[in-house]
């Protein structure tokens, strides 16, 4: 049988980790920003405490491997939210299962209009948006809704519940791109307090699941921590493992990383650990140190000034005029988000931001139908 | 200094461009100019043809600038050659840069995939120029398969590492029945022209000019440097010799 990630992960202690990241000295930073590759334990180094005084050189080296790397573009892309339907509960989210608030699943026809809506607004990358209700929005709900949009959209990407592998090579044949699974927390007990019922609660398939949509052989793969859940410099140190596993892997496929942070939404409790922006900048500019060649999404939960200063810092991809709510662009417009977002920007002046920041926002980076 | 013909089209300047990478569409049309550059590379997955907002295509269209739609992002010679089709009916050109990299990271060229998607696509009457490692056997196969051109890498792509490859490309040019363009990996003008001065037909610049602090003037040097490599590979290089005379001729007791 074929390995997965949970062997790896079983390999390495929460505790042992975060001691190690917390011991690291200012000559193990220093090594790390001088090191033409960089490993997980220079990673760890970049996270540390001891890291905060190189703010400033790190944010330097991340531009100039970004700018070589990426040049000087940023990708643009709109969620959308396809369902709030889910059984799962998890205590942060608005969508929880035990939240009484309404809830809409899109049809074909609203689908359309939701996507004649993110198309006028300037976008051809679409991120599909769902919670976990198996009996309704499952595999033939997202290959219908796939099959409809797909000659609309130059790139079509899923954040949706974890699904087997023979689903995930369904909708790769049927023209998705990318597949985005973030574990939350890497923290196993914590993951339980947080997921407490519902499918998500099964930490190890959870776990698993970037492995099955790797051999499913998806484009692209994107990972993330929910920055606020647990100690972020630690999660974040399994999230770069977990890259690194991946990457060695499914070596065929792309991978991004997203920095969700806590935001306020109906019903959910307040973060469990604060990241500041500072913090985020760090985590940002580390993995980017740590991996030249990973794909950096900030979205519309970060504000105005701080998505601004990290065009150059390292990110590669923003969503702009964000809708968490299904039917939010077009459809009803007025129902409960998932969470707030902070940059409520039109998409036009999200690119004429990029564009005076000297990049250029690309639209369009894959081919319609395939 | 000798024209460049590949197929059947003449080029003066023997410097290609890639598009990506830069700043703005502005930036990037003003270094293509200041290049002289007559043949430019695009990644068909950023044309747009719906839509016409600010394209990259619309800052290409001068007379003098042949448009090598390219297929970076495809992983197998399947997607290739879908991506190929696309491009004929929508650029309405036969040419192609055939680049087929499954690995994400490095960007590495597939040979397998690539030989066997030059096959079809010469086959299909496409103008192939392959993207492809710094490897002589590949390129005689290349040839057989019915390439075009060769577009052998000096480094990995992005890297700015100069010729890396240099023994082998000097191979690929002894060999070689087609045009060879060094491709990905040419950092510095200097490395442009020690391409030219080794015999390659042309060379490809992208990153170099796209990330430079200033893209249109570092155009300019590209376009001298690889003017002034090829100037002195037309009018022949001295021999490079390790010393001026030998100190002490090992034969010189015939002549006592």
């Amino acid at each position: 049988m074929q390995k997965s990630f949970v062997e790896v992960f079983e390999n390495h202690s929460w505790d042992e980790i975060s001691e190690r990241i917390n011991s690291k000295q200012e000559a193990d930073v220093i090594r790390a920003i001088n090191s033409p590759k960089r490993n997980l334990e220079d990673f760890m180094a970049l996270i540390s405490p001891a890291a905060e005084p190189f703010l400033e050189e790190m944010a330097q080296v991340s531009h100039q491997l970004t700018k070589e790397r990426f040049g000087k573009t940023i990708q643009m892309y709109a969620p959308m939210y396809v369902s709030n339907e889910c059984q799962n509960i998890c205590t942060y989210c608005g969508f929880s299962f035990n939240n009484r608030v309404p809830r809409k699943t899109l049809s074909d026809s609203e689908l359309l209009e939701e996507v004649e809506a993110i198309k006028a607004l300037g976008f051809q990358h679409v991120l599909l948006v769902s919670g976990e209700a198996n009996y309704t929005v499952n595999i033939n709900y997202f290959s219908n809704a796939v099959k409809l949009i797909r000659d609309k959209f130059a790139n079509i990407s899923i954040e949706v519940q974890p699904l087997e592998q023979e689903e995930y090579e369904r909708l790769q044949e049927l023209g998705v791109y990318a597949v985005l699974v973030y574990q939350e927390t890497y923290h196993r007990d914590t993951y339980k307090v947080y997921h407490p019922k519902g499918k998500k609660s099964n930490f190890n398939y959870r776990l698993e699941t970037p492995d099955r949509v790797g051999k499913a052989k998806v484009h692209k793969i994107g990972l993330g921590v929910l920055l606020g859940l647990e100690a972020w410099r630690t999660d974040s140190f399994f999230c770069a493992l977990h890259l690194d596993y991946l990457q060695k892997t499914y070596w065929q496929s792309k991978y991004s990383i997203s920095f969700p942070r806590m935001r306020p939404a109906e019903g959910i409790i307040e973060p469990n650990v604060i990241v500041s922006d500072k913090n985020l900048v760090q985590l940002i500019c580390a993995y980017r140190m740590f991996n030249p060649d990973v794909e950096l999404s900030i979205s519309t939960r970060e504000s105005e000034k701080f998505r601004e200063s990290v065009v150059p810092l390292g990110a590669t991809s923003m969503s702009a005029e964000s809708k968490t709510n299904p039917g939010g662009y077009a459809v009803e417009p007025e129902t409960l988000e998932q969470f707030e977002i902070c940059d409520e920007r039109p998409a036009s002046a999200i690119a004429n931001m990029i564009r005076k920041k000297g990049y250029e926002p690309v639209w369009k980076d894959w081919f319609v139908g395939q | 200094m000798k024209p460049l013909k590949i197929a059947d089209k003449e080029f003066t300047s023997r410097l290609f461009l890639g598009t990506g990478k830069f700043g703005s569409n502005k930036d990037m049309e003003e270094a293509v100019l200041a290049s002289g550059s007559e043949m430019v590379t695009v990644a068909l997955k950023r044309v747009d043809m719906e839509t016409d907002t600010d394209q990259i295509i619309t800052h290409l269209q001068h007379p003098h600038i042949n448009l090598l739609p390219n297929t970076s992002g495809v992983r197998n010679a399947k997607e290739a050659i879908f991506a190929a089709q696309l491009t004929r009916e929508a650029m309405e050109t036969n040419w192609l840069k055939l680049e087929i990299h499954p690995d994400p990271k490095y960007l590495m060229p597939d040979p397998i995939e690539t030989l066997k998607a030059t096959e079809e696509l010469a086959k299909m009457g496409f103008i192939v120029l392959p993207y492809i490692h710094a490897d002589p056997v590949l390129c005689k196969r290349l040839e057989d398969a019915g390439t075009s051109a060769v577009m052998p890498l000096g480094a990995p792509i992005g890297t700015n590492k100069g010729l890396k490859a240099e023994t082998f490309l000097e191979i690929i040019i002894e060999q070689s029945r087609v045009p060879v363009i060094i491709d990905a990996g040419i950092g510095a003008p200097s490395d442009a022209s020690k391409a030219m001065e080794m015999g390659a037909d042309a060379v490809l610049v992208n990153t170099a000019i796209a990330v430079a602090g200033n893209p249109r003037e570092m155009a300019k040097a590209f376009k001298l440097a690889v003017e002034a490599g090829r100037m002195a590979f037309e009018a022949r290089l001295g021999k490079i010799s390790s010393h001026a005379e030998a100190s002490s001729p090992l034969t010189q007791f015939l002549n006592e």
